[in-house]
């Protein structure tokens, strides 16, 4: 019984404490830790807009979270969001560009999938490598990030620039884009856009493939066991470039829903690694990790991250506390998730020697008592 | 040690030879863990100058039992006397103090030290903070002769053979003066040639008045080595006994439980045409040397071929090559049923119609983390009549699984179960349904038995018959030669990378494999 719940407890006990060190930090920033909560709350959920900006603010987490359940489930860590985000909405952004007066039935799924090609390649890339060539995925990944940035920046401010910049401040954007192929705003008033169903729908489909269906199966078993998964006739190579361009490929997609849901509807940065991405790349992954790497658990976990993102801006702007708060805290939440498979053997551990301790001090006592007695005393404290 | 099996004469005999006061008494041992009893009420006692040998499947307890004589664990009652007194065992260091010494099963031994340095590891040196490792071999030296188990002092552990580094083991305990020796599972390593040698050595033990706890699972060598035998059986003692008095029939059923049947029945098949050929197959293994050395072997439809062999002389690396998991080197074959496989990955040797159980069971058999459905979905996912709608379907698959843990006897509490809570024997169950579903042509079992409980063990044996009386081509890899005795009907010999003999099963001796397997270069006739 206790074992079952230390499951679910300790992530949650993570997370209580990661806000605890939050609000020790808005402490020291000289402001009320009550006031700090009320204050990303309010801004989080406080009216119809704000929730619909909690939405779409956690879209990007949630594609790019789910696409990494796939890859780690599969045993490769893609530290490569950041990159395939950009990559896709690169390529969907030039897709919008070059046909811009296709009708939007057409052109909207068209750069959503273009935007998942390209994501897809660029994880792919990594995959090849890991799998034929043995090349660490955490290096080439981070390097892909960067190099995927510096396209952006070349393209942002060269070939794809609007025009209007030329002259002007010179900002890397494109021009804005055709609205053939915007979101369709879903709540009139509100940013709540198409992308955020897709991205719900994605993580469904994601889990119907990684346990319902061959392909989920095999990654899975290469996952766990690549030496068995290989004896028993599945490609291990294969299989690990696919989990990267399926990873890939939901990044690109964040990246694509991240041009067409924007309220601009271009393509912008500002020339640094995550002025584009708004570092989803990596929130995301801290999205997957506290939702267990379960794409539907990591549903509320991408919007219990999109609140705190758009919760700490609201922090700044009512109690000027700086909005990278959100950042550190996202920080702390991975470290202690993270290090929660170790907590939890410890508390396991524990349960056993009182147990043990319990029976023996019990004597010639019936060791089922002795145990069930131990077992109760551990639920107590 | 009263036991219905062990008629009184027995006991009398033994009580006339033996000194009033047993070396070791354990009383009454009762350990507990959370939801288990590994010893209950166990009294185990050892004279000087006897083996005694402690017999019984894995989990029975006998490792348990040892770790409580050796300090690692605290039992909750009984009690330890030592020549007559009780005693505190606390730590592996009161056991060494108190003169009990174990020579374990993987061997605790630092490979770049020398074999002095490893003998001197832990004990004062006599000249303070130096070294005095030359005083350590000359007394090695002494210990040597007196038993007969020459090593050089000077040599790096890394250099000497199995053997060797086992009877530096024993010169370890022997060097702290043990007056009580476990061996656990002494033999598992070596040649039938270097288990007499071992028992020679053993008995020289014995002779100069120290007791020593024999713990194995093989019932041939029991039956030689033992002075007196227990069997413990889920954590009991099942009976006590000395070899004159029982048989290994009669052991193996005290330590299952109820009968079994040692020697299976193997009716007569006519054998087909070769259905796996291998021709001059050489393989690099993982240090980068010849690993398998043109090795030629044929396997015909109906026949099981026995490769007997001690461990690490190729047999991993051939039965991975024809698995399709390492390649081949060039000029090597493999041949299907007349289908070239030598190149083949291990997709293509399945649908040639290759089935393959392998050594490691944990690590290239089966998932832990997968639960028992899966793992018995792992080959034939992709089975068209698993899928409706490109997804799994789960009722049908429940079916087929249910099926197969039912056929093969698995003992699984759901289809649910992660697979790593297992038992060893029904781990190996679950594959072996999972490899003979797909209809094999040509099985490959690597150590099919190998960790197995007798009872699983006797089951996949009858599998193994059966599919050779279904014409299927079965080759066998083991290092456990009883099992290549009872199975096979030719035996080939491997030795260093090469097959050196290939004998009908009528014509094999004992003695002549277990010569061919040290390298002898005669014929095993």
């Amino acid at each position: 019984m206790i074992r079952r719940a230390l499951g679910g407890v300790v992530p949650l006990g993570a997370a209580l404490v990661a806000f605890l060190f939050g609000a020790i930090m808005i402490l020291a920033l000289g402001a009320n830790p009550i006031d700090g909560l009320v204050a990303i709350l309010d801004g989080a959920f406080g009216t119809r807009e704000r929730v619909a900006t909690t939405a779409v603010r956690a879209t990007p987490l949630l594609l790019v979270g789910v696409g990494i359940t796939v890859a780690f489930r599969a045993r490769v860590i893609n530290i490569g969001g950041e990159g395939q985000i950009v990559i896709g909405a690169l390529m969907a952004t030039a897709v919008a560009l070059a046909i811009p007066d296709t009708p939007r039935p057409l052109l909207l799924p068209l750069v959503l999938i273009v935007g998942m090609i390209g994501g897809g390649i660029w994880g792919s890339i990594a995959g090849v490598l890991k799998a034929y060539a043995s090349v660490n995925e955490i290096l080439s990944t981070i390097m892909l990030n960067l190099v995927a940035v510096q396209v952006m920046n070349y393209l942002l401010r060269g070939p794809m620039i609007d025009q209007a910049e030329l002259e002007g401040s010179r900002i890397p954007q494109t021009e804005r884009l055709t609205d053939n192929a915007a979101l369709p705003i879903l709540v009139p008033g509100t940013r709540f856009h198409l992308g955020i169903v897709i991205a719900v729908v994605a993580a469904i489909v994601v889990y119907v493939l990684l346990w319902r269906s061959p392909l989920g199966f095999r990654l899975r078993a290469v996952g766990h066991n690549p030496d068995a998964a290989r004896a028993s006739g599945i490609s291990v190579e294969r299989s690990l470039v696919t989990a990267m361009a399926i990873s890939g490929s939901l990044s690109g997609l964040a990246g694509a829903v991240l041009v067409f849901g924007s309220e601009s509807l271009r393509m912008v940065t500002d020339g640094s690694t995550a002025g584009f991405t708004g570092a989803a790349g990596f929130n995301g992954i801290v999205a997957a990790l506290f939702g267990a790497l379960h794409p539907l658990w990591t549903i509320p976990s991408a919007f219990l991250f999109g609140s705190l993102l758009t919760g700490a801006n609201n922090l700044q702007r009512v109690l000027q506390i700086p909005s990278p708060l959100a950042v550190a805290l996202n920080g702390i939440v991975v470290v202690f998730v993270v290090s929660s498979g170790r907590i939890r053997a410890w508390i396991e551990r524990a349960l056993d020697d009182r147990a043990e301790r319990a029976e023996r001090s019990g004597g010639g006592a019936d060791p089922v008592a002795a145990a069930a007695g131990s077992t109760s005393g551990g639920g107590d404290s | 040690m009263t036991d219905r099996a062990n008629p009184p004469e027995a006991d009398d005999r033994l009580e006339e030879g033996d000194q009033p006061v047993p070396l070791l008494e354990m009383r009454n041992i009762t350990k507990r863990f959370p939801g288990v009893v590994a010893n209950e009420d166990v009294s185990f006692d050892l004279h000087a100058g006897e083996v005694h040998t402690l017999l019984g499947e894995n989990g029975a307890g006998k490792s348990t039992l040892m770790k409580v004589l050796f300090g690692l664990y605290r039992p909750d009652e009984g009690e330890i006397r030592l020549r007559g007194e009780p005693v505190e065992i606390a730590s592996p260091t009161d056991a060494i103090e108190q003169r009990i010494g174990m020579v374990h099963q993987h061997f605790m031994l630092v490979p770049t030290l020398t074999v002095a340095e490893n003998v001197a590891l832990g004990l004062t040196s006599s000249r303070g903070p130096l070294t005095d490792l030359d005083a350590v071999s000359a007394r090695m030296g002494e210990i040597a002769d007196r038993y007969g188990l020459s090593v050089d002092p000077s040599v790096e552990v890394w250099k000497l053979s199995v053997g060797e580094r086992q009877r530096v083991e024993i010169i370890k305990a022997l060097y702290r003066d043990a007056e009580v020796l476990v061996l656990d599972e002494p033999t598992a390593v070596l040649t039938p040639q270097e288990v007499d040698d071992l028992f020679v050595v053993l008995r020289q033990m014995t002779e100069a008045g120290r007791g020593l706890v024999f713990i194995s699972h093989k019932l041939r060598e029991v039956m030689d080595l033992s002075d007196r035998i227990t069997v413990l059986r889920n954590g009991r003692v099942t009976g006590s006994t000395v070899p004159a008095e029982t048989s290994r029939q009669q052991l193996a059923e005290m330590m299952v439980g109820r009968e079994v049947n040692l020697a299976p029945d193997k009716p007569p098949v006519d054998t087909g045409a070769a259905r796996l050929v291998l021709r001059n197959v050489s393989v690099i293994g993982d240090r980068g040397t010849l690993a398998v050395n043109g090795v030629d072997l044929d396997v015909a439809g109906g026949e099981i071929l026995g490769v007997a062999g001690v461990s690490g002389n190729g047999q991993r690396e051939l039965a991975e090559t024809v698995a399709g998991l390492r390649p081949a080197e060039a000029g090597s074959t493999v041949e299907l049923d007349g289908t070239d496989i030598t190149a083949a990955n291990p997709a293509t040797t399945r649908s040639a119609g290759l089935s393959y159980v392998p050594e490691e069971r944990m690590r290239d058999g089966a998932i832990g983390e997968f639960e028992v459905r899966e793992n018995l979905l792992l080959v034939n996912h992709r089975n068209r009549s698993f899928l409706r709608g490109g997804l799994f379907d789960n009722e049908r698959i429940r079916q087929h699984c249910q099926r197969l843990v039912d056929a093969f006897a698995v003992k699984t509490p759901t289809l649910d179960t992660p697979t790593s809570s297992l038992s060893g024997g029904n781990i190996q169950k679950l594959i072996m349904a999972r490899e003979l579903d797909s209809d094999p042509t040509v099985l490959l079992a690597a150590q099919p038995t190998r960790g197995v409980d007798i009872g699983a063990a006797e089951y996949i044996h009858s599998q193994l018959i059966d599919l050779r009386g279904r014409g299927v081509a079965v080759l066998v890899i083991s290092e456990d030669l009883d099992e290549v005795l009872a199975l096979a009907d030719r035996i080939a010999v491997m030795y260093e990378g090469r097959i050196v003999t290939v004998v009908d099963r009528a014509d094999a001796t004992r003695e002549g494999l277990g010569l061919a397997m040290a390298g002898a270069a005669s014929d095993a006739e």
